[in-house]
């Protein structure tokens, strides 16, 4: 220690060890911090439900109980959510990515004569938005969307950021594959199709990630334009209005939640906490393995222009 | 590059659309997406139209009286519209500061974490709150928050405090909440981009940085700082080009009557006279006022920005 502080050449030494440890300690602390909240909930959604009205909940369920998956296993509203959210999540991601990638290749083409116009409009979108009555009565009062289904899947198929991933990779393949293609007698859409398609899928894993946990996780087009059709209503839907119940009790007093006596298995609560992790576990399962994917699409996003 | 574009097809009409029909297979895989773009994004701006009229469903644009700048006018008379801008600006400029900073000393520690393995369990955990919908976040904040939560439990057992905080009953808490629950969910994700530049840096700098003896603070003050300043300039510049988004989602799920007087954004003002009292006018009103001054917010960051890259060129 004294030798080590004798020095700038010992102190530097002394920094090099010390450091690494306190880094580690740091980000160990960090990651608990962001799994602490999920682990707890999954803890709550474990817990009889009376029991969990009095709080103070840490990562164990204090009360076993499998009553709030149950009740929600045997609620055929749950699986027509699921079943909805499962449904408009493919569809969205699949209509999105092969009018986005397409889009993106035909942007990508320096001789096509569209090609500045046609970007100018795109791009001005990520910028200026009309706001939301003027969509709202557009969807809503014009094309008369609401109370369908349809309005999750048509007013979400394109997104300007993830045109311009798409398009900033495929300017980042090789020319000579379009050229020798064309020498061929290869025409634009067979080029895309049968060449660069297949070339992309690196990039369109990682938009095909963003696209579906954007579908995946709304709430706010079923409450604006499906709120009074009960079979629309997603699984998101369902948690929000759960929402609404459980946030008068999260600000009640503890005496409150005592006096409730009689012994109900399920509450707002822990029923909500299940239907969290039911909802989790399909992007849980996804987003690790798309990792190394979004990591360079993001990186691509943000070399745009 | 665009005046000779522009230029040649000016100077020669047929030959643009000699040229055009020849491009028939890109204008098939471009002209459908750009038609729904025109429809749906721009289509909407047709509406504006009702921020200047007394709007009613039944009469519709071509029917409804005009009223000149009366929805404005009445807008800017009415406290809770003045105090959603407040609210508003407050909570993306917390957003903002707490969030760039937390993104940066996190890159900053990712980026002296040798062991890959380690690095990357680091980095999944933290992107998984990003992918989290808001309605989800919102509930575990409930949990978290709650007067029997484990924040509160913690503080008492520290002694901190005696009586549990109600930290989502009382609106001077509201903001901060916000604000660190966003940092919560999006710090691992902001760093994606920080850690991206970072790794461009030239790994010579490092090396000659320690022969000539730095430490570890002085490679990150000199090399990794400078390294990543054009990526922190130009986040915030977008960022600053949206201090009119505070989020809508968050301050609607997390609010409640309680602590209304300061969980109201443009937004939720928006969607409250709009959808749920059918003002369409006024509401029309207010989202056209915030999407004005975040159109000049973002012109006024861009022409500050290349001020300032001169001055530091120089």
């Amino acid at each position: 220690m004294k030798e080590a502080n004798y020095t700038s050449k010992g102190n530097k030494i002394r920094q090099d060890r010390v450091f690494p440890i306190v880094n580690t300690i740091i980000l160990i602390l960090i990651m608990f911090i962001t799994l602490y909240p999920v682990l707890n909930t999954v803890a709550y959604s474990f817990n009889e439900g009376t029991d969990a009205l009095r709080g103070n909940i840490g990562l164990w369920p204090r009360v076993f109980s499998l009553e709030s998956y149950k009740s929600i296993l045997s609620d055929k509203a749950v699986y027509k959510a699921a079943w909805i959210s499962a449904s408009k999540t493919v569809l969205t991601t699949v209509l999105n990515l092969f009018w986005t990638s397409m889009l993106a290749y035909a942007l990508s083409r320096k001789e096509y004569v569209l090609r500045k116009f046609i970007t100018v409009v795109m791009v001005l979108t990520m910028y200026v938005n009309a706001g939301l009555i003027p969509n709202y009565l557009l969807i809503s009062k014009t094309l008369h969307l609401s109370n369908s289904y349809l309005v999750y899947i048509i007013p979400t198929m394109f997104s300007c950021f993830n045109m311009i991933v798409i398009r900033t990779y495929i300017a980042g393949l090789p020319d000579a594959l379009v050229e020798s293609a064309r020498i061929d007698g290869a025409g634009d859409i067979r080029v895309f199709w049968q060449i660069i398609f297949p070339l992309c899928k690196p990039v369109l894993a990682t938009v095909a990630l963003f696209v579906a946990v954007g579908a995946w996780n709304s709430w706010f087009d079923t409450y604006l334009y499906n709120g009074g059709k009960k079979e629309l209503y997603t699984l998101q839907y369902l948690l929000k209005m759960k929402l609404a119940t459980t946030q008068a009790s999260a600000n009640a007093a503890k005496s409150t939640a005592e006096a409730l006596t009689s012994a109900t298995k399920t509450t707002p609560i822990t029923i909500r906490c299940a239907i969290t992790v039911i909802a989790t576990v399909p992007i849980l399962v996804v987003y690790p393995f798309l990792q190394k994917y979004f990591v360079t699409g993001i990186a691509l996003g943000s070399v745009k222009e | 590059m665009s005046k000779t574009t522009a230029g040649r097809v000016q100077g020669n009409k047929k030959g643009f659309w000699r040229t055009l029909g020849r491009q028939w297979q890109l204008v098939i895989m471009s002209v459908p997406m750009l038609l729904y773009v025109l429809l749906f994004n721009y289509g909407p701006m047709w509406g504006w139209i009702t921020a200047f009229q007394d709007y009613k469903p039944k009469l519709g644009i071509t029917g409804s009286k005009f009223v000149g700048l009366d929805n404005f006018k009445w807008l800017f008379g009415r406290d809770d519209f003045l105090q959603s801008i407040r609210n508003t600006l407050a909570m993306s400029t917390i957003n903002l500061v707490l969030g760039t900073i937390a993104s940066i000393v996190l890159a900053l520690l990712l980026n002296e974490v040798m062991n890959t393995m380690f690095k990357r369990t680091v980095q999944t955990v933290t992107y998984l709150p990003h992918f989290l919908s808001m309605v989800i976040v919102v509930g575990m904040a409930q949990n978290i928050f709650a007067s029997t939560g484990p924040i509160n439990t913690l503080l008492m057992n520290m002694g901190v405090i005696k009586q549990p905080i109600f930290f989502l009953g009382e609106g001077g808490y509201f903001w901060w909440l916000v604000g660190f629950i966003n940092v919560w969910k999006e710090v691992g994700w902001n760093t994606i981009i920080y850690i991206a530049a970072m790794t461009s840096i030239d790994p010579c700098l490092y090396e000659a940085a320690s022969i000539d003896g730095a430490g570890r603070f002085n490679k990150i003050r000199y090399i990794t700082l400078p390294g990543i300043k054009s990526t922190f300039v130009i986040l915030l510049i977008m960022n600053i080009g949206h201090l009119m988004e505070a989020g809508f989602e968050i301050q609607y799920l997390l609010g409640s009557s309680l602590v209304m007087d300061f969980s109201q954004t443009i937004d939720i003002f928006v969607l409250k006279y709009g959808i749920s009292k059918q003002q369409y006018g006024v509401a029309t009103a207010a989202g056209m006022f915030k999407s004005i001054v975040a159109i000049i917010l973002l012109f006024a960051a861009n022409t500050m920005a290349k001020k300032l890259d001169e001055s530091t060129l120089i």
